[in-house]
């Protein structure tokens, strides 16, 4: 049977907007309200976002070579395939023969994809 | 055999006692709290360092007044320690890391180095932290028995238990601060 939805069913959701909405805005405007009148001692060094003690130098937002992020995430990669590799040590007698042409597929992949990316070079440090 | 379990408890403020009702000013309600959950800041340079290490420890304990908790950045802070020489360089360090640790805040300043330069009476030494910040507490020795840490720091739960709540809203406080530099005079 074809179930049909009245607006009324969406109620519910809107009714957990409102609420989700308003915790929000009460809860900042709150802050303000219960937050006391007087005023704090604000200082332009107490405001800084670091808290070593040392001046701040420079800019954080400038642009580094893109080769940090193609090692990070090539490691990530091949670091969670070797976590498939888990299970399947663990039940390697039940798998017998057939799991292991199977891991050998997918480590046959896994190479592929490793002799191609060493091939495009994402490997080569220099230059 | 069934372990007691042993319970610190401190003192209840002056105030009203009746069956089930207890009154008393908000001033000494927020000191008792606030004077028995202190965060210090360990700005720990040399030596009184290392005893400090010793007062964190197990033997001397100075979670039992608190404190277990140290806070490694400002913002949380309540008390900053400072244990050690503190080399003229350093003193900006010093008065950023203050700075930046939310009102109220309280200092203590542990060893000799730290409270008046110590046995470095030369041209790279600060001659105490007090030129650079309000200090609260001086510890002496050199360095300072962990008991005598303990001991000035028990004096800071008592500055922090007996201070008024707006003190750190008057007019007077801001001139202290003025005073060394922190807050710019309008």
């Amino acid at each position: 049977m074809e179930r049909e939805f009245i607006p009324s069913d969406y109620l519910p959701i809107i009714i957990q907007s409102v609420v989700a909405l308003g915790f929000v805005v009460i809860t900042m405007v709150l802050t303000h309200v219960i937050g006391g009148k007087r005023k704090k001692i604000r200082t332009l060094r107490k405001d800084e976002n670091f808290e070593c003690g040392i001046e701040v130098r420079g800019n954080a937002r400038f642009p580094f070579s893109v080769k940090y992020f193609l090692i990070a995430i090539l490691f990530v990669l091949f670091d969670v395939e070797i976590i498939f590799f888990y299970p399947w040590a663990i039940n390697f007698k039940e798998f017998g023969w057939d799991g292991f042409w199977e891991m050998l597929l997918f480590l046959s992949f896994l190479l592929f994809g490793f002799y191609y990316i060493y091939k495009k070079g994402a490997l080569n440090w220099e230059d | 055999m069934t372990i007691k379990p042993i319970y610190t408890k401190v003192d209840p403020p002056e105030g009203y006692s009746a069956p089930g009702v207890f009154a008393t000013t908000f001033d000494k309600v927020i000191g008792l709290a606030r004077s028995n959950s202190i965060w210090p800041l360990p700005f720990a340079t040399s030596c009184c360092g290392i005893e400090f290490m010793a007062t964190m420890g197990a033997h001397y304990d100075l979670g039992r007044f608190g404190s277990e908790r140290l806070s490694f950045s400002p913002r949380q802070a309540d008390l900053l320690m400072v244990m050690g020489t503190i080399a003229k360089k350093m003193g900006p360090v010093v008065q950023q890391v203050y700075e930046q640790m939310a009102e109220p805040r309280w200092v203590i300043a542990v060893g000799a180095c730290a409270s008046s330069g110590g046995i470095f009476d030369t041209y790279s030494v600060l001659q105490g932290i007090d030129r650079v910040v309000p200090v609260d507490v001086y510890v002496p020795g050199c360095p300072p028995r962990p008991e005598q840490i303990i001991d000035g720091f028990m004096r800071i739960q008592d500055l922090v238990a007996n201070e008024p709540l707006r003190r750190r809203y008057s007019q007077e406080y801001r001139e202290l601060l003025i005073k060394y530099g922190i807050l710019k005079e309008k």
